[in-house]
């Protein structure tokens, strides 16, 4: 006698519940609470932030504490929330040139206007454990400047006065927005760099990084990095000009790269970019790397590069849409399975017996082991009749 | 956030109204994979998110909901889009195939023939048939719209050459309405037939992919084939073990660790039904008739 | 053979630019059906480029290109629409590269890849297909017990055997060729050559064959083209071309051969 299995609604409550008592963890050691990720864990925060495509770090520390600090599990609540909300229209370009820098480098120029900034990077830290973070710190106030920073103008700005880097297109319409239209390809460069700024890090990162090692090489310089605030405005129609909605911290990236030109147009470097939410700095490099080699094609290059391939990058760069599709394999399959095991079986008795026929005939002259095939013909009757 | 935050099924006015334009177009199009801008849901993509859409985009407060993943209602997924929908919509749900409006699935189709009025919501994870053939979208749209299906048929000839057989047994391809190729999403090609000129209408979602396709009531759903090796469903040797049922998809159990195992209907409402009337296989119980019956969600 | 027939494709003018640099410049013939055209020349004067712009692979910079279609009515080649092109593509012309991995399916089987085109243009029946391909294989002299084998298995001669098979099924009445014999040995080419020159004859196939090697040229085609820096600068019909060549040029590459 067999009764099927049932009960999937409360092994669902059951398993929600166990899942609640785990994440709290040991209830003698006090609650984490979300401001405490929002202030202490701020790039945890900033990533989720950036592929959550929502900048909110309430929303997005108390998403890190649900998630279990699972970030993709967190960027993935971040997005589901982001759905929710209305979309009230599309905010004036933010002038990253008139940041208020915490931190700005270039590698292409030893010194340069505005000067070259580190701010609070891991940058020459010694990558070794630090024993005293096991208990509580007091870190040293920081170091103030003496006199306000010096306005910062963008590299690219300084190479572009002497026609040395081709110039960013003209400000066109207002760019495309991939979650309100279907993607299709081939996606302009404001659905690519969309679609990268949301992408996962981690793949970005390993892209990037393929360039560099020779698969669609761009000769990348980094021109600059910066991070900093800048101010979100939006147009008000009704007051006929751009008001001021708050403030962001970004992250942007422009290399520097290969020039282009030919007999007629004089030799230029080309562009590559990189902009996210918060300080991320390794994903807004990787970023300005992949978009770059996205610009392959455009650009008259050699393609054929992973990292060149827009088909390839935009439709496996979102890491929400991966870990749902990997993760599917673990539901249930076993009807599509049976499928498979029923053909599996017949086509296994059918080359079995057509080889029990041709041995059968090569046999014929050797009575001796005829025993063997009539026994081997008796497990595939069983095995048939099953 | 609470469940009354949230719009009646979900989404909002807007984008069902958006997701409706598509069902529409892929209606007036059968077989035709229509592009949408696919939400962001709160389930994960390949979870049904596309299904899930269609489903709240065509939902009224007077439907009577059923959802099934691999034949059943109580599987774990179903189980979680059901209480979605009660949650999010407050309908009626069921599990009886006969008394629902729309019908969710995940890899088959009821054994009880579908009626008018009804509509089969199926999830799909790879919308496109050629998609293992040729992973290009800008080269598969083209081989659509131009019906360039040959590569299709090697893809068959090759399985019969390797094979003897053509060897694939779920999201077999179809040709809809003599046009377009569509694959039927994973359903054992057991459930072809029963797409053939259904009285029902049927809805495909693919949410990650972003693609709506639609088969209208009565319209020709033809398994391709050649025709000296002509399309054969899989077959089963014998009847279920709880309710005795012949021609039906049935699941194999396994008992023990020594060869035992049973075969038993995928479609639990069809079979609970059929105990329910007395039907009796060689490994049902003969009591468990009453509590056999529906279960009201 | 020409006949009092209409040309089957009648090339005017063709020019073929890459940005300054000419790929072929200002080509007019005609060829008629059964004809078999050798497009002769040295590296880089532009054969390759001709036979991909007749063959619609790549578009001309000017002139025009009509092709007899089967119903008998000339058509601007570059007014046809995709589909109609791509029909042609598959089952009115054949196109034989130099590398039979371009031609080829590599992960198909034998079978497949010779069928694929009888399945493209409707053919349902597993049996016919595979009797159909089983005597392609024969013409092309690879052994039926190969068919099921993919073309990885085989060898370059073989591959490049196949190509031809998979290109003439379909009863193309054109079929393009670029070095269709280059990258093999000596021996294997004089073969392939063989069967490419029976096949032509029996079939009644018209041919444009773009060949470096005045031996190919002078064993499957009755006319040839001599180009130069992108330019024909001299065509007859071929035997008449390699012994008595007018130009200059021509004397040289005939002579280099013969050396
Ligand atoms: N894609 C291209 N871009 C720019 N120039 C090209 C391109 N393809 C060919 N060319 C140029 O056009 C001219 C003709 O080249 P083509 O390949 O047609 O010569 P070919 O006669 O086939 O030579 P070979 O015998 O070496 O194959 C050459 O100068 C070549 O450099
Ligand atoms: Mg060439």
């Amino acid at each position: 006698m067999y009764v099927a299995v049932k009960g999937g609604e409360r092994a669902i409550d059951n398993a929600h519940r166990l899942l609640a008592h785990e994440r709290r963890g040991d209830p003698a050691i006090a609650e984490i609470a979300p401001e405490q990720i929002a202030g202490q864990l701020t790039l945890a925060v900033d990533r989720v932030m950036a592929e959550g495509s929502l900048y909110d770090p309430e929303i997005a520390a108390i998403a890190i504490k649900q998630a279990r600090g699972d970030l993709i599990e967190a960027i993935f609540l971040v997005r589901a929330y982001r759905t929710t909300l209305p979309r009230f229209g599309c905010s004036q370009p933010v002038d990253t040139g008139a940041m208020q820098v915490v931190r700005r480098v270039s590698a292409t120029y030893k010194d340069l206007p505005g000067g070259q900034v580190l701010g609070p990077t891991f940058d020459y830290t010694h990558r070794l454990i630090d024993f005293d973070l096991a208990g509580t710190t007091t870190p040293a106030a920081p170091a103030e400047a003496a006199a306000p920073l010096d306005p910062a103008p963008h590299v690219t700005a300084l190479l572009d006065g002497e026609g040395l880097i081709e110039s960013n297109p003209d400000r066109a319409a207002e760019p495309g927005d991939l979650t309100r239209e279907p993607l299709a390809f081939p996606a302009g460069r404001d659905l690519r760099l969309q679609a990268l700024a949301r992408g996962d890090e981690g793949f970005l990162l390993a892209l990037g990084y393929s360039t560099q090692r020779g698969y669609g090489r761009t000769h990348a310089f980094a021109g600059e990095i910066r991070i900093g605030d800048v101010e979100v405005e939006v147009f008000a129609e009704e007051l006929g000009f751009a008001v001021p909605l708050g403030r962001l911290r970004v992250t942007e990236c422009e290399m520097v790269n290969q020039f282009k030109g030919s007999a007629t147009v004089p030799p230029q470097f080309t562009r590559g970019y990189g902009l996210t939410f918060g300080q991320l700095e390794r994903k807004a490099m990787s970023m300005a790397l992949v978009d770059r080699a996205l610009r392959a094609e455009d650009l008259g290059e050699e393609t054929g590069s992973p990292a060149q391939d827009q088909e390839f990058v935009l439709s496996h760069v979102d890491n929400v849409q991966a870990t749902g599709f990997v993760e599917h394999l673990k539901l249930p399959h076993y009807v599509d399975f049976q499928a498979e095991l029923g053909l599996v079986r017949q086509m296994r008795r059918e080359q079995a017996a057509a080889q029990t026929e041709a041995d059968g005939r090569a046999e014929a002259d050797k009575p001796a082991e005829a025993d063997d095939l009539a026994a081997t013909a008796a497990t595939l009757d069983r095995e048939a009749a099953e | 956030m609470t469940a009354a935050a949230y719009n009646f099924a979900y989404l909002d006015e807007q984008t069902k109204r958006m997701i409706r334009r598509a069902i529409l177009k892929a209606i007036a199009i059968p077989g035709y994979q229509v592009p949408f801008a696919s939400r962001e849901m709160p389930m994960p993509y390949g979870w049904g998110t596309g299904g899930v859409q269609v489903t709240a985009s065509i939902l009224g407060r007077d439907d009577v909901l059923k959802v099934i993943d691999q034949g059943s209602d109580d599987t774990t997924n179903a189980v979680s889009i059901r209480k979605f929908f009660q949650k999010t919509a407050g309908v009626a749900t069921t599990t009886a195939t006969a008394e629902a409006t729309v019908i969710q699935t995940r890899h088959r189709i009821p054994e009880t023939p579908l009626q008018a009025g009804q509509v089969l919501v199926y999830q799909v994870p790879i919308p496109e048939p050629l998609r293992f053939l040729e992973p290009r979208e800008t080269e598969t749209r083209k081989m659509h719209a131009l019906a360039e299906y040959g590569l299709m048929h090697v893809k068959l000839y090759e399985d019969i050459a390797r094979h003897g057989h053509i060897a694939t047994t779920y999201a077999y391809p179809v040709m809809v309405a003599g046009r377009y190729l569509m694959d039927p999403s994973p359903t054992p090609k057991f459930d072809n037939p029963k797409m053939h000129r259904s009285a029902a209408l049927q809805l495909f979602g693919a949410g990650r992919e972003k693609r709506i396709y639609a088969v209208p009531p009565h319209t020709e759903v033809v398994s391709l084939d050649f025709e000296d090796h002509p399309f054969e469903v899989n077959r089963f040797e014998q009847p279920c073990a709880l309710c005795g049922a012949e021609g039906v998809y049935l699941d194999e159990v396994v008992l023990d660790d020594r060869g035992g195992r049973m075969f038993v209907c995928s479609d639990t409402d069809h079979c609970e039904t059929r105990q329910a009337a007395g039907h009796r296989g060689t490994m049902a119980s003969p009591i468990a008739a009453g509590e056999g019956g529906r279960r009201a969600d | 053979m020409p006949t009092d027939e209409a040309p089957l494709l009648m090339a005017r003018g063709v020019t073929k630019l890459y940005g300054h640099r000419i790929g072929c410049q200002d080509v007019t013939f005609d060829l008629h059906a059964g004809e078999v055209l050798a497009v002769v020349g040295e590296s880089g004067s532009g054969k390759s480029t001709l036979l991909s712009v007749l063959s619609t692979r790549a578009e001309p910079s000017a002139g025009r290109i009509e092709y007899r279609m089967r119903d008998g009515v000339a058509r601007d080649l570059f007014r046809l629409n995709e589909a109609e092109r791509r029909l042609l593509l598959r089952t009115d012309w054949g196109f034989v590269h130099q590398d039979p991995r371009e031609g080829l399916r590599m992960g198909i089987s034998a079978g497949g890849n010779v069928g694929e085109r009888l399945m493209a243009v409707g053919e349902r029946h597993y049996g016919r297909i595979r009797e159909t391909a089983i005597d392609w294989l024969g013409r092309v002299e690879i052994d039926e017990s190969r068919i099921d084998d993919t073309p990885r298995a085989y060898s370059g001669g073989m591959r490049q055997r196949l190509q031809i098979a998979r290109n003439l099924v379909t009863a193309p009445r054109l079929v393009f060729m670029d070095e269709p014999t280059g990258g093999l040995d000596v021996s294997v080419q004089a073969r392939l050559l063989d069967l490419l020159r029976g096949l032509v004859a029996d079939l009644g196939l018209a041919a444009i064959v773009v060949t470096h090697d005045l031996a190919v040229a002078r064993l499957l085609s009755h006319r040839i083209m001599v180009m130069r820096h992108g330019r024909v600068i001299e065509t007859g019909l071929t035997d008449q071309v390699l012994d008595d060549p007018r130009e200059p040029y021509t004397q040289l590459l005939v002579a280099s051969v013969l050396t």
